[in-house]
């Protein structure tokens, strides 16, 4: 606890705000923002500008070695396989970033109000959520591709039903835990609302654990999107995403190790970036 | 002088349900016991015992946190406020010192965004801070700060009655001094009535009118605070004075 005396209220600890993480010895956050940021500008880069055109087949360049030419090779229908990334990844990200969109707002909408509330309506919730990720989440995805079909946004739909628990379960405990503060009684007392002291005065005290439920969801999200395409029934053809091409690349990876293992390579990048975001964004928390 | 009543508190009962209530009473403790008093506009009405006896359920009771009690409560008083002990639970940890004091005004909803700013310094002079401490959140201001941050946001709506619960225990006996200086001012200023909570007797002594003494959930004794310091007449308060000297 620091302490300092009353009158001159000088503090050893003081709170920055977000400039202080770059100020900090924040090596994770560093890190973690270079990596991301380098494939977001890539990602971002491949709606306006691609190397090749990633569906564009050359039938004499099959299976090419990685050169100045083709950064990561060619495919085995001679397509580039640098900008097949620089797109497949976007789809990946863009449909994590939905997914945990979708878990996000309603897992914490649905878990502060049944931590609030508490009663029968939380005792069922929450058994519903158990009963949810008792179930392996890839067998429950397939599953429910059988039931809404196969493609993009049936995949974003699915999997972000899939993250809604785990973000539930966070929010839920820390309102649960909130609500007996004094602070709350304050709020009460005041005459504030429930809405007004659920989303004003106790949501905004959840996020120191929230966001690393997010960043490791988003990695879940990530990881999830590419073992839905690469079993084939996320992103369809001729549109592709880093799972997808995983599938393809497996083929040859004993004649061309270079087409898996730069995609490999893109997912575990992705998913490091994030993590070591996220990582440092809560030490910076914590340390505030 | 005519003496207005601001609380009044007839038979209360009240009992703490342990567990699930299929056992009905057997289970329940009784926390409150037949308590009666009243509290007079302008007063300082202390409550003492030990913990355990019943002090804070009161406070309770009386704002309406908790439901389970029986028997009457009559407060003629405008929005009371509480002031809680724990002053690092008891301010929005996410709020900076400005939103924890603008919105009581936001939740009554008549001030204009002029008129808040102008009450919100206001008050944040009458508590003995400057306007540096307005961008602060909780955690970057000291015990005594906090408390003094407590103390404006429940008095910024203007309430008659405030109840003061262990409002200066957690802190140390200088800023325990100035915060009971600032309270007594607060309460010259707007005529307010304080129910004021605690197990120190000597703070009592310092600041209150009247003194109830309280043992186990009932009210062993009731006497000003002369009386009671001069010619105790349970056995419990005579403990109680004793202990503290």
């Amino acid at each position: 606890m620091i302490e300092v005396d009353e009158e001159s209220g000088n503090f050893a600890m003081k709170n920055k705000g977000i400039s202080s993480i770059f100020q900090g010895k924040n090596v994770f956050f560093r890190i973690g923002s270079v990596i991301t940021g380098a494939l977001v500008f890539l990602i971002c880069l491949s709606t306006v500008w691609l190397p090749y055109s990633p569906t564009q087949m050359d039938a004499t360049a099959k299976l090419n070695a990685p050169s100045f030419l083709h950064l990561f090779g060619t495919d085995h229908l001679g397509r580039d396989i640098f900008s097949r990334v620089m797109e497949g990844a976007g789809n990946t990200l863009l449909i994590a970033t939905c997914v945990v969109l979708i878990g996000c707002i309603i897992g914490t909408l649905i878990g502060s109000l049944t931590g609030y509330f508490g009663g029968m309506a939380d005792i069922v919730l929450m058994r519903v959520c158990d009963s949810i990720t008792a179930f392996p989440s890839v067998l429950l995805a397939l599953v429910m591709v059988m039931l809404l079909g196969r493609g993009k946004y049936q995949i974003i739909l699915i999997l972000g039903i899939l993250f809604i628990p785990s973000f539930a379960r966070v929010v839920r405990g820390e309102v649960a835990r909130q609500r007996n503060l004094n602070y709350i009684y304050s709020a009460k007392l005041m005459g504030a609302g429930h809405a007004r002291i659920i989303f004003y005065h106790i949501l905004p005290n959840t996020i120191s654990v929230l966001l690393p439920t997010i960043s490791i969801g988003f990695n879940n999200a990530v990881l999830a999107e590419a073992s839905m395409s690469y079993l084939g029934v996320g992103v369809q053809k001729p549109d592709t995403s880093l799972g997808g091409m995983l599938a393809e690349a497996q083929s040859y990876l004993t004649s061309a190790p270079y087409y898996a293992i730069f995609i490999g390579l893109v997912i575990v990048l992705m998913i490091l970036g994030f993590s070591m975001l996220g990582e440092g964004l809560s030490r910076n928390n914590a340390t505030n | 002088m005519q003496k207005t009543t601001i609380l009044q508190v007839n038979q209360l009962n009240s009992y703490y349900t342990k567990g699930s209530k299929v056992f009905g009473k057997k289970n329940a403790t009784q926390v409150l016991k037949d308590v009666n008093f009243e509290l007079y506009r302008g007063e300082v009405l202390g409550v003492v015992g030990e913990s355990g006896s019943g002090k804070s359920t009161l406070a309770k009771v009386i704002l309406g946190i908790t439901n389970e009690y029986e028997g009457s409560i009559v407060h003629n008083s405008l929005r009371p406020q509480m002031v809680f002990q724990d002053p690092y639970a008891s301010l929005n940890p996410a709020f900076t010192v400005e939103r924890i004091l603008e919105e009581p005004l936001l939740i009554y909803g008549k001030y204009g965004k002029e008129e808040r700013k102008r009450r919100v310094m206001e008050m944040l002079e009458n508590v003995g801070l400057s306007e540096e401490h307005l961008k602060r959140k909780p955690r970057e201001l000291s015990g005594g700060q906090r408390q003094r941050v407590s103390i404006a946001a429940a008095m910024i709506v203007h309430p008659q009655l405030l109840i003061l619960d262990e409002a200066v225990s957690a802190l140390d006996v200088t800023i325990q001094a100035q915060i009971l200086d600032l309270l007594i001012r607060l309460k010259k200023e707007h005529n307010l009535s304080y129910l004021f909570i605690s197990h120190d007797l000597n703070v009592v002594y310092q600041c209150c009118d009247r003194v109830l003494v309280m043992k186990d959930g009932e009210v062993v004794e009731e006497n000003t605070v002369d009386g009671i310091f001069d010619k105790p007449q349970h056995e419990y308060t005579k403990q109680l004075l004793e202990s503290a000297q």
